[in-house]
Parts: C-alpha cells; structure tokens; sequence
C-alpha cells in the first residue's frame, strides 16, 4: 500500500514538472520569434524531453507518443539541421496546448483524448518531412508515431463497467454522473436520447453542468462541453441503465450509484461500490478512468476554491497573532485588578492592541492578494497569436506585473482585459505597411501596466495604433440616434459612446473581436468590480485604455455621511467633490427634476431622504450639502446634511444577511455597533436616471 | 557494506522513480539533479556506482561521464547512461567518455536492477 502510496506521490511531482516545462517551452517559443537563441531552444528541448521521458515511465504513452514528434523537430532546430521558422514554432505552441491538455486529462484520471494530437501530428510531419539538409532519417522517425497514434482509436477505451448488485426492494432509484467526452457529438450520440430513453424507466431529475463550457470566444459548438447529473427515481436493475449508457460509454466517465431507501444501508452501498471492479481505482501507474467515482470536473482544471500563499505572508500573520496574544494577556490583568493607577499601562496597552489589530487586518488582506502577473501570464501568447493571424507586427510590454490586488477581482478582470487586447490588435494597431506609411515604426507596440494609485490598482491598456476615430464614433452616434443632430460631444463623451450595447464602427466584422458586442460588457463587469474605465486617445498616435479597480471587494475606501439620523457609507472612488451649494447655482426644470449648476454642466440632484424616506435636518437644498458622484461618465449630485470620517469600512453583504435592496451596496458595522449602509452610486445613478422620463442633460 | 548509487536527473520525478526503485532493491541513494552537482558530489565522496540523465542544464551526463573518469577513485566505478535519448551517435559519444552501459527510457524498473546487478 505505502509503494501505491509513494509511486502517487512520484506521479504528481511529475505532473507538477511537466506543467513547469510547458510554461517554460511556451514562454521560450514565444522568445524564438524574433531571435533563434540556442540556449532557449535546448531549454525547450529538454522541456519535451523530460516530460517524454516521465509519461513513457509513468505510462502515460499518448502524452509520450506525442511529444517524441515535438521532441524531434526540436532536436533538429537545436541541432542546427533546421531553420526556426514562424510556422514551426506556431505548431509547437499548438502542440503545447495539447501537450497540456493531454497532461491535465492524465492528471484527472481521464481517458486521455488524442484528437488534438492526432490533429497536429499531421502539422508536424509535414514540418518534419520539408526539405531540410538532413531531414530525410528524423523524418522516418517522427512519422512512424504519428502514424501509431493515428490507427488508435480517437478515445482511450474505458473499461466496461461491471453492473452493481443491489436488492431492488432497498433502492428507490439511481444517481448517476455523466460527464461525456467534449467530442460526444462527432461519434453521433445524443444526450437528449439517452435521457429520454432513462425518462421511460421513470421520473427523472437532470442537473446540467456548466462549468466545463469555455469563454464565448474559445467556444467550439461542435464540442460537448455540459455533463450532467442524472437522478432516476426508479428501483431498476442497473443492467437495464448501462443499456441506455452502452453507446456512449467508450466516449464519456459515467458513475453509477444506488439510491437506498434509507440511511443504514450505506455501508452496504460502500460494500458494493468496492465490488465492482471498476470502482475507486488504486493509485494506478496505468490510468484506470472506468469508474473513478466522478469528482466534478472543474476541480481537475482549476483549484478556484483555493489559494497558494506566499510563506512570508502566512508567517508574518503568524508572527502577529503571536504578538496580539501577549496585548490580550496583558489587557486581562486588568479584569482581574484594577488599580487606577494602572490607568497609562491600561492606555499603552489598548493602543497597541489597536496597532495589532491594524496590522493583522492588513496581513489579513494580504492573504487574498496575488500579483496581476498571473492575469498578465495569458497575454504574450495572446498577442503572438492574434497578430500573427491579423498579419499584423506588434511587440508585448507588460510593467508592474508584480503589483498585487484581491484574488477575486484578479479573477474577474481577466476577461475584460483579453476583450482590450483583441480590441487594441483588431481596431487600433494598423497593419505593417500602414504603419511604415504614417511614419511610423513597422512593429506597433501594445503595453499592458499596472500600478497602485491610492487605494486602487490601475491597470492600462495602452497601444500606439491608430487612435479612436472621433468623427466616426461621431456619426455612428447620430446615426444611432445617441446624440442629437445639433448637440456638442466633449472628447471623452465620444468615447464613452463605444461602451453603448450594439455600437461597432468596424467596417468589417471580424472574428477576432466581435460585433460590437463586448465594450458593454467590459464595461459592466468593470462596474460590477467596483471600478470604471476610461478612454484616452489620438488620432494616429494611439488609444489607451485605464482601468481603476478597488484593491479589494473586501475593504471599501469610504466617505461617511450623515442625514438626518442615518448614517451612509459612499464609494470615495465615486465621488468628484462636495459644495455648499448657493442659491443662484439651483434651479428646477418645471417641476420635472432639481437641477444644480455645477462648473458649465447642470446635474440632477437626488435627494436622498427622499429616496430612503427618513426626516434630514433641513429640506432646504442650500442648507445641505451636494456630493457630486460619477458613474460611466455620467454625474449626478446627491444631498446630504453633513460630510463625516473618510475611512475604510469592511463590507458586508446585504444580499448574505438580508435581501437586496435597490440603491444599496452593503451595509458596515462601525466601531459603536450602528450599522451604516453603503450607497451603490452606480445603481443610484441609473435607477434615479431612468424613473426621470425624458432627457436629462448630462455632463461628462 | 552497503552499495550507494548516485543517481543524476533534472527531472525531480525520474529522480524519485529511480532512487524509490533502487531504495527498495536495497541501495544506499544519493541524488543530484545535474552534473555540476553530481561531480561536486563525487570529488569529495566515493560512490560504487553512477546513473546518469544526458540532458541536463549545465552540464550533460556524456560530459559528467567524461569528467568523472578523470579522477582517479572512478577509474574503475560503473556508470549507466538513462535516457529516451537511442541515437547511436549519441551512444558512441557516452561509449568514448567512458560509460559502461545504456539504458533507454521508458524507465523499467527490472530492466534497471538487473542492468545493475550485472555491473556491479
């Protein structure tokens, strides 16, 4: 048991380094573009080398197969007997994916698929069998798997389950976990037929499993990418289920499981499972998939619910609970005898309590936190292949990759930024000759930045392509109906109308960056973030993207402020400024809506006691105080009686503790006890805006 | 006395395959995880036998086998060469620097106690 045990350790230190190697050829690929460098191609060349070398050992043969082609044209470029030309490396990047994807499928103890394989083996012995001065005996050599891997079958064959035993009396039914191969389509089967055929045995409960399907733009619709849980309320044998199952068995892990009719008989459903053959495999050498009881399939892919900490970080909180033990102990004396004299240590001691506490909120935090760099990671290749399909010449700058922000929001910015990229590549970076054209270098340069400013985290798309048409976007919008024929946009107002749903001034369509849709949806999930966007750009010099996210959804940098007897909470990101406003500056719009001049734009003016129906110190708007707020661009003034503290308020969920309420955020506990809620400005703005029927003019 | 082996791989994973197989055959291993390491090893212990990887960073196995033969307490040790690599010139190239024998991967663990066996 303890040499199963040892050889499963083994095998995950090899799969640890097979990944590292991956990363390593694919980032040494992606520096073979501009400079052949000999020692990054051996360094590549070992990658495959030992990740070939570990599956043959561990009996992992498909991987092995597959890179031994990989391996040899890596050898002849390392060699010298071939030329690193863009197509090769394009092909190796592509057997790379594969590579991992094979790796990941062996790491979850999944058939390993080779269709991808079986794709690119084709791409290689093409490379392989072009004239090279010695390329005649390697290419025999590279042929010979390909062609082995070919007259496999496309699927590892599982093995046949073997039908559980169980008395029908004891079950009401069966769960069962179907998780079909991604290619159950190309062998001509249907989910539908299976589950209708499982519906005539009696009542069933599918749940479908979304979590494999991609992103829209790596989706491939001839790829099945739902598994489902099946619960069949029926007492049937489980001969009559595998039946229904038989055709797409080959082609998917399916585990079977009793339903018993009540608790005691679970250790005999344990008894069974351990029966049948194909159940819980041992830690195997040969991956044994048949019936490995089906974890869900995201968790082979991605630990989403975890987190890998620096060990300083875990030390230094360590270190700090340490030191806030030695205040509590020291601040307990007291309860036990108080002199008043003690009164000063009593003092120092809440003090450094306070200071401990401070700093074990702030390691705290620092758990959460993870360098952009991971986000960052994706994009060297990204841009290597979209340009490379745009035809289009651009260097990669990435800066600040250290600069860290909460793992939650790390996750989440991810999609809005490839959306940028694509679009930088797709619409602003001009092709070569254009380029060289308006006197400008050949290769565009695109730069991905980030850094912390104040209590947020800025990250920038920036690249030096053409430029947002302004005339354009100008047209689109009238023609749209956005703006009025006669009406003046500023800069950043025109800009602001490519994030409208729909709005596209591509000329073409093309199927690197969408139709328009998408800027709305970067823009939302940035909102959704706690963050805005915004848009800077020249014509013929280029555009960049900012991006201001809260470091944390955690910790929110806010404004209190007071009305009446309530007490609010207001995003500081939001807000622009606060005045006293004068008489002279207020004016209303035939009782439709109060309007406040501020600087050369009226804003609209919410009344906060109003909206949340509680008595201010004075209806009087010229008594209170108006707190200007944006949003998208778009500003509006909020009245309130008296501006108090700015200070950090930990959020906590209204939707968790309570229900959501329109106009609201959250709610914090301040230091007394009292709850204070905090304002959604973005939500306030929008609600406040579409109940007011009509145009209200907006200042950007 | 107990025979130490030193096992040479970059590959953390071939590394542990290798000494957990040849731990449980009974061998004292030592492990080094490129030649650099493996000859620093070598010159200030004795080991009674050498198995090595040939693609390494810093320094190959043909080169570790050519530099160990040098030094004169592994005039007459057995070093075995293990690697996927199975072109005969890099055979002849191990063969020149001084190796006794040649192991193909994928590693088989009685194949490679019984290679063992034979040289020691």
């Amino acid at each position: 048991m303890t040499l199963d045990l040892e050889m499963e350790e083994i095998i995950k230190v090899f799969f640890e380094e097979s990944f590292e190697g991956l990363d390593a050829m694919e980032s040494g690929l992606l520096t073979l573009d501009a400079t052949a460098d000999r020692e990054t191609i051996n360094t590549i060349f070992r990658a495959a080398h030992s990740i070939k070398g570990g599956a043959g050992t561990f009996g992992f043969m498909e991987i092995a197969e597959f890179t031994h082609s990989v391996e040899t044209l890596l050898d002849e470029m390392r060699n010298g007997m071939r030329a690193v030309t863009p197509d090769a490396v394009q092909v190796l990047l592509q057997s790379v994916d594969v590579i991992r994807e094979m790796t990941q499928s062996a790491q979850a103890k999944q058939p390993i698929v080779t269709v991808g394989a079986d794709a690119l083996s084709g791409e290689l012995a093409r490379i392989l069998a072009q004239k090279g001065p010695v390329a005649a005996a390697p290419v025999a050599s590279a042929a010979a798997p390909a062609a082995a891997i070919a007259a496999a079958p496309v699927v590892a064959k599982t093995t046949p389950q073997a039908p559980i035993v169980v008395a029908l009396a004891n079950i009401s039914g069966w769960r069962i976990e179907f998780v079909p191969d991604l290619t159950l389509f190309k062998t001509c089967n249907d989910p539908l037929r299976i589950f209708a055929e499982l519906a005539g045995l009696g009542r069933l409960e599918v749940t479908a499993h979304a979590d494999r399907v991609p992103p829209l733009q790596s989706l491939d619709p001839t790829m099945c990418y739902l598994s489902w849980t099946v619960v069949l309320h029926a007492a049937v044998e489980h001969t009559r289920i595998i039946e229904i199952f038989d055709w797409v068995e080959t082609v998917s892990r399916i585990s079977y499981e009793p339903i018993y009719l009540d608790a005691k008989h679970l250790e005999s459903a344990a008894v069974v499972a351990r029966a049948a053959p194909a159940s819980p495999a041992r830690p195997a050498t040969s991956p044994e998939p048949a019936a490995v009881p089906v974890a869900s399939p995201a968790k082979a892919g991605s630990d989403a619910g975890s987190i890998r900490v620096a060990t300083e970080k875990v030390d230094a909180l360590i270190n700090l609970v340490g030191e806030l033990v030695i205040t509590q102990s020291m601040l307990g004396r007291f309860a036990e005898k108080y002199d008043p004299e003690d009164l000063e240590s009593l003092r120092r001691g809440l003090i450094q309590l306070a200071r401990n506490t401070r700093e074990l909120q702030e390691s705290v935090m620092q758990i959460r936190m993870l360098p952009i760099g991971f986000s960052f990671n994706r994009f060297p290749r990204l841009v290597h292949d979209l340009s490379r399909k745009l035809g289009k010449k651009v260097e990669l700058k990435l800066c600040g990759e250290n600069t860290e922000l909460d793992k939650t929001v790390l996750e989440k910015i991810g999609d809005p930024l490839v959306h940028l990229v694509r679009n930088a590549l797709d619409h602003g970076m001009e092709l070569p000759e254009k380029r060289v054209a308006a006197g400008k270098s050949e290769t565009g340069t695109l730069e991905l930045n980030a850094f912390h400013e104040g209590g947020s985290i800025i990250i920038e798309v920036k690249d030096d392509g053409a430029g947002l048409n302004k005339a354009r976007i100008l047209a689109k919008g009238r023609e749209r109906g956005l703006v009025e024929p006669d009406e003046q946009l500023s800069d950043e107002q025109i800009y602001n109308l490519i994030f409208v749903a729909g709005f596209s001034t591509a000329d073409t369509v093309s199927d690197v960056s969408g139709r328009g849709v998408g800027m709305d949806v970067v823009r939302r999930n940035i909102n959704d973030l706690g963050g805005h966007v915004q848009i800077f750009s020249t014509e013929g010099v280029g555009s960049t993207i900012r991006i201001r996210l809260p470091l944390t959804l955690a910790i929110l940098e806010g404004q209190v402020l007071r009305v009446g007897k309530e007490i609010y909470v207001a995003s500081l990101v939001s807000i622009i400024e606060t005045v006293q406003p004068t008489r002279e500056h207020l004016s209303s719009v035939a009782g439709r809506s109060e309007l406040f001049k501020h600087r050369d734009s009226y804003l609209p003016i919410i009344r906060l006691h109003d909206l949340f129906d509680i008595e201010p110190d004075s209806r009087d708007i010229a008594k209170g105080l108006l707190v200007v707020v944006e949003s998208d661009g778009r500003r509006v003034s909020i009245l309130v009686d008296e501006l108090l503290a700015q200070q950090q308020v930990v959020i906590k969920s209204l939707e968790t503790n309570f229900k959501h309420v329109p106009g609201l955020a959250g709610a914090t506990i301040h230091g007394d006890g009292t709850v204070a809620l905090i304002l959604d400005i973005p939500g306030l703005i929008s609600n406040f805006l579409e109940r007011q029927s009509g145009r209200v003019e907006l200042a950007a | 006395m107990a025979v130490t082996i030193l096992a040479v791989d970059d590959s953390a994973s071939m590394r542990q395959m290798v000494s957990f197989t040849l731990k449980h055959a009974g061998y004292t291993v030592v492990e080094a995880t490129d030649g650099v390491e493996a000859l620093e090893y070598a010159r200030s212990n004795t080991v009674n036998l050498v198995l090595t990887d040939v693609n390494m960073p810093r320094m190959d196995g043909i080169t570790l086998v050519r530099e160990l033969r040098q030094l004169d307490p592994y005039k007459f040790v057995p070093m075995l060469v293990l690697t996927t690599e199975a072109g005969q010139d890099k055979k002849m190239q191990g063969k020149q620097a001084g190796a006794t024998g040649w192991l193909v991967k994928p590693f088989n663990p009685e194949k490679l106690l019984a290679t063992i066996a034979k040289v020691l």
